[in-house]
């Protein structure tokens, strides 16, 4: 077995582990009813985490994302309310997604600006943005939004997948095969494992970290407009911190924050866990959700530690 | 000008400065097809310079440069690869956690929109490696096999069909005798297919082995372009340093005031499991012991069990009679033990910190992180190692991954020594040294051992071991195999020893 799948095979041992005990613990719980709920609810993190992961396998930071999702949500509802067919305004904010990150990108690269930094930034203007556009919570009327809301796709065992959960998964293949079939994906790893390695290759640098950026851009708007739908509304105030569940779903699910090592696919299954944790610890009721951010965090420091571990021993190997 | 036929690559007038250097002066230089060009130089004579600028690494101030007659822009690496100018940089340039399949298709188009078709990748990759006859798992990282394999995965990744130059900088610094052969016989292959080939090098011998003519560079300036047959080694020396060396100064080092100290470091069984087999060390005062073997026999792993970088799962270290609990770096640190890594990109420099800085690390670890070494001691201490060991740098202050390859590992030295250690433990001290200041650093060791230091030095180069070692530690296969001491010291004893079953 190759050396790259244990991380991933890793964090696909804990969730299967941990929907295993939650199923000791409660009846019903080992159901695709279970599962269909946590793809529906966590399906916008995970989408974000997507594109997050290609930053980050990059070797940068994306800290823009929650501001970018709330953004896009009020941006969509306003536009709503004046009248404008969702399909129209998806479409815009997807491209404004994508050039807000090719923008940032570009800056990045092009005055050697921290991305930490840069992204912040990022998460400060668009949370502005969110609070020029509207102060309250303002809901999506559209019949269209309504059919996206209650159109699902039965799964064997009286689960469904939703809509949302539908483009999760075809975005997240969709990532698989950018990461792993086409040049882009190839340069983004190379670049993360050593930049000026890469640049000597004849990787072009620049043009891969906008493209990066830009690819966790409109990752982010996608991420928006399937919350939008979930909640039928857009509020400024909405996914705040959510770059750090990306970040944190991306990290549980194998991906190095050091850059160029990690794999697209680990990030739904690093996405799915936290989403599993709070489903775990609501199923019990008497815990309060304090507990849901305590057990992530707890679990995200084991598997930074196992993963030292794990390269660790990779570092060995290279002896014998 | 060697005045052969048309050149296939000429350059005039080419200038580049970097702020306090001027790193290219004036040069002009030609290239021609079927023939290999050596271009030697001290550390930091602009070699690897002047081949940035040609494979669009690094834009030149001014200049020209031409491929076949004609007037050429070479604005990036992808460029000039396009153009049939092919180079393989001084460090390694592959990325360490991608697998080699990987590796040979970035940046390049196999396969339409942007798509690689990896069956197509593989085959590539495949035929490029059988090139350099290298039968190897492609599908593995490059970072897991040895600097050697990964010199050869990188040379034959930056061969192409419509290679009309290929460059290469420093090819063999990590290479044993076998495979510069084997890469010898690559090189001769491609130079019978007219291919003209530019060749860096600190090593005196491969260059009368493989050139056809040699260029010298000194300062920024060229100095000469000779056709090798013209020339001595002496000649060669002269004109690269400016001055005469005396050769007999490197081969034969002056042992005669040698007497061992006590001992001062005794490894008993010290071993791991994969990686070396248990062996006796014993360091003493005012010796130096020379580390000798083939690539891949475990000098290396020795250098850093006893170090404590790479931890043991067998045997025991005593220091001063004292068997220390547990070895580990900063242990071996604060007992007066200093390593000098072998790769310093990996482990041994950090490239955005100064010189000092950079020479201040090991000294701050070992006095602990509150006794400050005040600034002046610090700009004190690096002016002294820059002096000491010729660092061609305008200050101190330079980062150190701007200067040259070779002075990199000059700082690396100078940040072992400035700890002042009383044991010394050194992995390929003169990878990528030139000439001169190869022979000020044999000195060195000599000194610093006449000064009661206990010094182990790992090395590829035999003639080195030979020059500098009191006692010989012989390696093969992750064993050590014997030890090899005073007037028994000899190329063919140790040679002998290797081959020997
Ligand atoms: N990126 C850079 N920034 C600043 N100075 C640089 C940079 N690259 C090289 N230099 C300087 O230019 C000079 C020539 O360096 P170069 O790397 O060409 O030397 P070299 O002849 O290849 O030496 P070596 O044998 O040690 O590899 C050195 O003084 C070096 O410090
Ligand atoms: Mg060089």
């Amino acid at each position: 077995m190759n050396q790259k799948y244990w991380p991933l095979l890793a964090t696909i041992t804990v969730f299967i582990a941990l929907f295993v005990i939650g199923g000791s613990m409660y009846n019903n719980f080992l159901s695709t009813l279970v599962l269909g709920h946590i793809l529906a609810d966590n399906a916008f993190i995970i989408i974000a985490a997507i594109g997050t992961t290609f930053v980050i396998l990059s070797g940068g930071i994306d800290l823009s994302v929650g501001s970018m999702i709330a953004f896009v949500g009020v941006v969509m509802a306003v536009l709503d309310s004046a009248g404008w067919h969702p399909l129209v305004t998806i479409a815009m904010m997807l491209a404004f997604g994508f050039l807000f990150g090719a923008f940032q990108g570009f800056i990045i690269d092009y005055c050697k600006i921290q991305p930490f930094i840069m992204t912040l930034a990022g998460l400060f203007i668009l949370r502005g943005g969110c609070f020029m556009v509207t102060l309250d919570s303002v809901p999506i009327k559209h019949p269209f939004v309504k059919m996206m809301a209650s159109t699902r796709v039965p799964l064997p065992g009286g689960g469904f997948l939703t809509t949302g959960a539908m483009v999760m998964l075809a975005s997240l293949v969709i990532a698989i095969i950018i990461a792993h079939y086409t040049r882009f994906g190839s340069n983004v790893y190379a670049i993360g494992g050593d930049r000026e390695s890469a640049r000597l290759m004849g990787v072009p640098t620049r043009k891969t970290t906008v493209l990066t950026y830009a690819t966790g851009g409109i990752y982010a708007a996608l991420a928006g407009v399937v919350y939008a739908l979930y909640t039928s509304s857009g509020y400024p105030l909405a996914a705040t911190g959510a770059e750090l569940n990306a970040i944190a779903a991306v990290v549980l699910g194998g991906t190095l924050l050091t850059g160029g090592v990690g794999l697209v696919a680990g990030t739904l299954f690093g996405g799915m866990i936290l989403g599993l944790i709070s489903t775990l610890i609501i199923f019990h009721g008497s815990l309060n959700s304090a507990w849901i951010m305590i057990s992530s965090g707890i679990l995200l420091f084991v598997f930074i530690v196992m993963h030292r571990f794990l390269i660790g021993s990779f570092g060995r190997q290279k002896l014998s | 000008m060697t005045g052969l036929g048309s050149p296939r690559v000429e350059l005039r007038n080419i200038h580049k400065s970097f702020p306090g250097v001027v790193a290219l002066d004036d040069v002009n230089l030609s290239f021609q097809p079927g023939r290999v060009h050596a271009l030697l130089g001290e550390n930091g004579a602009g070699k690897s310079t002047l081949i940035k600028v040609l494979s669009g690494a690094l834009a030149m101030d001014s200049g020209q440069i031409f491929l076949d007659g004609q007037l050429v822009d070479v604005t990036s690496t992808t460029a000039a690869q396009a153009m049939g100018i092919s180079t393989v940089f001084q460090e390694v340039n592959l990325i360490p956690a991608m697998s080699v399949v990987k590796n040979m298709a970035l940046a390049r188009n196999n396969g339409r929109y942007g798509f690689i078709s990896w069956k197509r990748a593989r085959k590539d990759a495949t035929d490029r490696l059988k090139r350099l006859r290298l039968d190897i798992d492609i599908e593995r990282p490059v970072g897991s096999y040895s600097v050697a394999i990964q010199q050869l995965i990188a040379i034959s990744r930056a061969l192409e069909d419509n290679t009309s130059i290929l460059v290469l900088d420093e090819p063999t610094a990590s290479l044993d005798a076998k495979e510069t052969a084997s890469l010898f016989a690559v090189i001769n292959e491609l130079k019978s297919n007219g291919i003209a080939i530019v060749f860096i090098t600190h090593f005196l011998d491969q260059v009368f082995d493989i050139s056809d003519d040699v260029s010298i560079l000194r300062n920024g300036q060229l100095v000469s372009t000779d056709q090798i047959k013209d020339l001595t080694r002496q000649d060669v020396i002269t004109q690269m340093i400016g001055r005469e060396l005396d050769e007999a100064e490197h081969t034969a080092a002056d042992k005669s005031n040698f007497t061992a100290g006590k001992d001062m470091l005794v490894a008993k069984g010290l071993g791991r499991h994969r990686t070396l087999a248990p062996f006796d060390l014993t360091l003493r005062a005012g010796e130096v012991v020379g580390l000798a073997g083939l690539l891949g026999s475990g000098r290396t792993e020795m250098v850093k069990l006893v170090f404590g970088a790479i931890q043991a799962d067998a045997g025991s270290i005593e220091i001063d009679g004292v068997k220390m609990p547990k070895i580990s770096p900063q242990k071996s640190l604060r007992a007066g033990i200093a390593f000098c890594p072998e790769d310093r990109k990996a482990e041994g420099l950090i490239g955005e910190l100064s010189i000092r800085e950079n020479i201040m690390l090991s000294m701050q670890a070992k006095r602990g992180w509150l006794k400050r070494v005040s600034r002046k001691e610090q700009e004190k201490l690096a002016e002294e190692m820059i002096k000491a060991l010729a660092i061609a740098t305008p200050d101190a202050e330079k980062p150190v991954g701007q200067l040259s390859g070779g002075n990199q590992q000059k700082v690396v030295l100078a940040r072992s020594l400035a700890s002042t250690p009383r044991i010394l433990l050194l992995d390929e001290p003169t990878r990528g040294i030139d000439v001169g200041a190869h022979a000020e650093i044999i000195a060195l060791i000599r000194r610093l051992c006449a000064d009661g230091m206990a010094l182990l030095v790992a090395s590829s180069e035999l003639d080195e071991i030979v020059a500098a070692a009191d006692r010989v530690v012989v390696m093969r296969d992750r064993h050590k195999i014997g030890e090899i001491d005073g007037k028994e010291i000899t190329r063919d004893n140790i040679i002998q020893m290797i081959a020997s079953q």
